[in-house]
């Protein structure tokens, strides 16, 4: 991935560069991949969607420990950029929903289920926010100091 | 479900993520407020998709393999759940807890509603 050192004004977006689409959907691949292996292995109970709850606090975790480990390690660019391309954007993004945690929270309510439809969309929304926290937290004790 | 679902389901599920990177980079470029509205069109837009995709495929009127590639691989990979906690506790860290709150109890909100209107509108063709 070039980036363009010489004319920053004239470089390309990221989000247009053909090598950075490449590297977030060989990582959206592998994410789709792994929650969908999660998806087969835990099936739901008591109307709780515990795969989609699963994939999106792991993610949620994931995440939060990557980008903050990349930021302290230096600016955005070569290996730390295609790292966050491919773990964070593809692979988290995709192995994360949040289309499917909306859809069930509705078919929840739908099926007369309110209270399971009301805890577990909060469930979700705010231990995925305390993990989160918690990823940038460890990220942040264990590497090295912000990067000037 | 069919090995040549799943490989369609993964391959959807890195267009959806290619689909979401690339919305996500245009609303950066054009948005003159300092708030994450990529990553919220992006949950609204899949959730309302995704709402129809199911009340379509409960009316009986797509098959569930439409919906599995389409729905659960190319709108998993499109709508992200990961992105938006870390954007909630990025706010909360620059003190704009109001933001925060919003954004991140917002987005919950926002995307069950739309994703119920295209459940309906579905469930209703």
């Amino acid at each position: 991935m070039s980036e363009h050192p010489g004319q920053p004004g004239h470089a390309r977006p990221l989000h247009l560069t053909p090598a950075a689409l490449a590297l977030v959907a060989v990582g959206g691949m592998a994410g789709m991949a792994a929650r969908h292996a999660l998806t087969l292995l835990l099936p739901s109970r008591h109307g709780w969607p515990i795969a989609t709850l699963s994939v999106n606090l792991v993610g949620a975790f994931v995440l939060g420990l990557l980008l903050e480990a990349l930021a302290r390690r230096g600016p955005d660019q070569g290996t730390r950029r295609r790292i966050r391309l491919v773990v964070g954007t593809g692979f988290c993004g995709a192995f994360t929903t949040y289309s499917a945690l909306a859809v069930d929270v509705d078919l929840l309510l739908r099926t007369g289920q309110a209270a399971t439809a009301v805890a577990y969309g909060l469930t979700t929304v705010i231990v995925g926010f305390g993990v989160c926290a918690f990823g940038i937290w460890i990220a942040a004790r264990r590497g090295p100091r912000a990067a000037a | 479900m069919s090995p040549a679902v799943v490989l369609l389901l993964v391959v959807a599920g890195g267009l959806g993520a290619v689909a979401r990177f690339v919305v996500d980079g245009v609303v950066r470029a054009r948005s003159v407020v300092a708030f994450p509205l990529g990553t919220l069109v992006i949950n609204f837009s899949g959730s309302l998709i995704l709402g129809l995709l199911t009340g379509l495929t409960m009316a009986q009127l797509l098959p569930d393999t439409v919906r599995l590639v389409v729905g659960t691989g190319f709108l998993g990979g499109y709508t992200t759940f990961s992105t938006a906690s870390f954007e909630t506790v990025r706010l909360v860290q620059e003190r704009r807890v109001l933001a925060g709150v919003l954004y991140g109890l917002g987005s919950l909100v926002v995307t069950t509603a739309v994703a119920g209107l295209g459940l309906v509108i579905g469930l209703s063709l």
